[in-house]
């Protein structure tokens, strides 16, 4: 097996997802200043949303992908409402309010939104209905599934439909031109409010489908499952420059891929069997093709976090969050 | 005598515990170019502000037919009042073109708006030529073209200036000028405020003076030029 390629392929997967989820954390961002913490919440329950759905419909006969798009057509209202929610009642009362009180209610509706899920699907992993045939392609050594497929074309579209609509449309440059300065903005009659509530709706809505991606690609759904997918998705769109679109998407698709080749390769590389100083104390050990893998792939979880620090510590506006300079 | 477009009663605005405006009344009729000078911090900035709802203030505001204190800031343009901000306000990392568009935001009369461009493109060619450009790579002169520009995609009724020679070189500030003058000769309504009191009197035909949050003199360009005070404190002799 040939495990760049591979490790490409999950990358890539993984990476779209997070790209999508990021693009929830950077519009929000870019609007308001505001990193919704609740975010990744909102993704677990567009998941939770489909699982349920795809359950109750998985022996009722309709074919699968009418289940699954129903399941999914559920999250995103779902979803979108939960996002309005969020900013009419916990950020809006807030939006002059010092920077941090803004910020802890973030945590908080985060935790709020976790348990009330809790509740309502209980404290127990929920399998996934694998009810699409998942097939598995072979491509030059490396294994591609359909779901992986279907998780990069549809980010993919997603992420060329909000470009569209941010970059293209009337509405979309009355956005960017909110985030960069609100005030001007409502200068040209732009309603300050709704272009706020639209990046809720929207980064919702599309948090909605990545959650259920990620819940079908992993097999699973579980409460607490927005906390890290949202904080990778939080580092994504700080790596690629917060507040930037096109950063957040490059940002994600990064991040996806250092992940996957990092957990490819360091239990290889960390493996004191392969480096000969330490190969002759450890005779012992890798006799007979024996090894001693000092970090494994249970690691996997470091590589988003450590290029987030090296993004802080080295360029703080990210990737592609260059300063143009506003004002004369 | 004509109709008055704007008046302002008792306009009052407050920054915390500190009162920049104190209480002024002055009005801009239908056609006229009026213009309010004064040092820094006088409280014409504030002024504008507060009448392009930017900021609260106390006291009344008319415009046309109806008061206006009340009303949130992005209506007023869909009423025909535009502001052209102190510092420009362009949106750097939006294009020239975008720029315009948002002048352009509470209109849908598809027709029209592109009219108005060709229009704008006609009075401020730099823009057209620089269109696909990012505005925060224009000179601050061009900048100021493009707010100005903007502005005029609004089709308003009143157009409210706020220093357009702040920071540009004089030969800009000059090319600036030119434009307001053009527009202005089209029938605009325009309250311009203006640092530079010579400049602003020459475009003007009526002006008010401000001195630290009060109107001190109210009186025709051509008599404010002349009088001594205004000579002595704004215009350098």
């Amino acid at each position: 097996m040939d495990t760049l390629l591979q490790q490409l392929i999950n990358g890539l997967t993984t990476g779209s997802v997070y790209a999508v989820v990021a693009l929830g954390y950077t519009m929000v961002y870019g609007v308001i200043q505001l990193i919704n913490f609740a975010h990744g919440e909102v993704v677990m329950i567009g998941a939770m949303v489909a699982f349920s759905i795809i359950t109750s419909l998985a022996g009722s006969g309709m074919p699968p992908l009418v289940i699954v798009l129903a399941g999914v057509m559920a999250a995103i209202p779902a979803c979108m409402a939960i996002g309005y929610l969020l900013e009419r009642a916990a950020y809006r009362p807030l939006r002059h309010a010092p920077r941090l009180a803004p910020l802890i209610t973030a945590i908080g509706m985060s935790i709020i939104l976790q348990h009330l899920a809790l509740l309502a699907w209980g404290r127990n992993p929920l399998a996934f209905p694998q009810i699409i045939d998942n097939r598995v392609f072979g491509i030059g050594g490396a294994a591609i599934s359909s779901v992986q497929i279907a998780i990069i074309l549809l980010s993919l579209t997603m992420m060329a439909g909000l470009s569209w609509f941010v970059y293209r449309t009337r509405f979309g440059i009355a956005i960017r031109a909110t985030a960069e300065n609100v005030h001007v903005a409502s200068l040209m009659g732009v309603n300050a409010d709704r272009v706020i509530a639209a990046t809720f709706v929207i980064g919702a809505g599309l948090g909605a489908v990545a959650g259920v991606m990620y819940g079908s690609y992993y097999g699973i759904a579980h409460y607490t499952m927005g906390f890290s997918l949202g904080l990778k998705a939080f580092s994504a769109a700080v790596l690629g420059g917060i507040g930037n679109i096109a950063g957040a998407m490059l940002g994600g698709l990064l991040l996806g891929l250092v992940e996957a080749l990092g957990t490819g390769y360091v239990g290889e590389m960390t493996d004191l069997c392969h480096w000969p100083l330490a190969s002759g104390i450890l005779a012992e050990q890798c006799a007979d093709g024996g090894n001693f893998v000092l970090f494994g792939s249970n690691y996997q979880d470091v590589f988003a976090f450590l290029m987030l620090i090296l993004v802080l510590v080295f360029r703080p506006s990210g990737l592609l969050g260059e300063r143009v300079s506003e004002r004369a | 005598m004509a109709q008055a477009l704007i008046e302002a009663l008792n306009l009052q605005v407050h920054y915390g515990g500190i009162a920049a405006v104190k209480g002024i009344s002055f009005v801009v009729e239908q056609n006229e170019i009026v213009c309010l000078i004064g040092a820094n911090g006088a409280g014409k900035t504030s002024t504008l502000k507060a009448l392009a709802r930017m900021i609260p203030s106390s006291g009344e505001i008319h415009y046309g037919s109806e008061r206006i204190e009340a009303l949130p800031g992005h209506l007023l343009i869909g009423k025909g009042m535009a502001l052209v901000p102190e510092g420009r306000g362009i949106f750097a990392r939006l294009t020239v073109a975008e720029n315009l568009a948002m002048g352009a935001y509470h209109r849908s009369d598809k027709a029209a708006i592109a009219g108005d461009l060709e229009r704008v493109y006609g009075l401020l060619p730099r823009l057209k030529e620089r269109a696909a450009q990012v505005a925060g790579t224009l000179s601050g002169g061009e900048q100021q073209m493009l707010a100005i520009g903007r502005a005029l995609m609004g089709r308003p009724k009143l157009l409210l200036l706020d220093e357009p020679s702040m920071g540009l070189a004089p030969l800009m500030v000059e090319k600036v000028f030119e434009v307001v003058r053009t527009v202005a000769a089209e029938g605009m309504t325009i309250l311009l405020v203006e640092q530079n009191a010579r400049l602003a009197l020459e475009v003007c035909s009526r002006g008010y003076v401000m001195e630290s949050g009060l109107i001190t003199l109210a009186d025709t360009s051509a008599a404010l030029l002349a009088d001594s005070r205004v000579r002595a404190a704004y215009l350098g002799e």
